[in-house]
């Protein structure tokens, strides 16, 4: 059998990949892809431990489930921000898109 | 060695992998096509982990869906930054320190954790969660509020995402 750790730390791993995308990256679509490498770590955690923890216990799963649907409706606002940045300043380099910078 | 902890780190190599690709490949279509393939491994370790549903719903929404949208929207921005031009920004090495840092941290904290090496105790063979999923979400004992919020989150965020997105005329 897999023991809880593997999933724990595999989990752990794909989360910082994804954090360093996030800062690092400068193109916003490779942030936002990040994001997603970020919430995929985390529902491996939620359904990992929703096994290993008490299976007849669902809410885990629900979690999980949720966290779908934020994702969801995170990269929908997301990809449009992103795109009506570019119709209006033709970049999509996240340093550049500093019209509140004062 | 099982089978089934051979197919983990077979999976598990895939995913880091792919991830990797995703945050430094220079052609933004193959990081999203990257992304496709860690989706997928995470999808293969939702079904080891007995959550068939969760697994496909992987499959449908986020491959279906999520990435789709990103490929729709790497290839609305294009031109940009395709050959030219870094990819990371110069504070990039901090950022790596910030992750590893993370890593580690995270580590360490779990490693001290009694139940770090749990094994998973065994499905009884009357269970079917998805069952037991699906009554979680209706019952007003559990989970009918958030879920129905969580409905009503997903209309709100594809109305604002068409209202940012379209353009209005008179705009060039």
């Amino acid at each position: 059998m897999i023991p809880l750790s593997w999933y724990l730390v595999l989990s752990a791993a794909l989360f910082s990949v994804g954090l360093f995308g996030v800062l690092a990256r400068r193109n916003a679509v490779a942030i936002l892809l990040g994001i997603e490498l970020m919430l995929n770590s985390v529902n491996i955690n939620l359904v990992a431990f929703w096994r290993y923890l008490d299976p007849t216990r669902i809410d885990g799963q629900v979690f999980a489930i949720i966290v779908f649907a934020v994702a969801a409706a995170e990269v929908a606002v997301g990809l449009a921000l992103v795109i009506s940045v570019y119709r209006r300043r033709n970049t999509v380099v996240a340093e550049e898109i500093d019209m509140l910078k004062w | 060695m099982t089978a089934l902890q051979i197919i983990f780190l077979i999976t598990a190599g895939v995913i880091l992998a792919s991830a990797v690709m995703v945050v430094t490949t220079r052609n933004m279509i193959h990081a999203a096509l990257w992304l496709i393939v860690t989706l997928f491994g995470a999808a293969v370790l939702f079904a080891l982990l007995d959550a068939g549903f969760i697994a496909v719903v992987q499959v449908v929404v986020y491959i279906g869906a999520i990435a789709i949208l990103f490929i729709f929207a790497v290839m609305l921005t294009r031109r940009e930054m395709r050959d030219r031009g870094a990819q990371l920004n110069s504070e990039w090495w901090l950022s790596a320190v910030v992750a590893a840092l993370t890593f580690g941290g995270l580590f360490f904290l779990l490693s001290g954790w009694s139940g770090f090496s749990a094994h998973a105790p065994g499905l009884s063979s009357g269970t079917d969660t998805v069952q037991l999923l699906g009554a979680a979400l209706v019952s007003p004992d559990a989970y009918v509020l958030p879920f129905e919020v969580a409905s009503v989150l997903l209309l709100a965020a594809l109305v604002g995402a068409v209202y940012v997105a379209f353009q209005k005329k008179g705009e060039e």
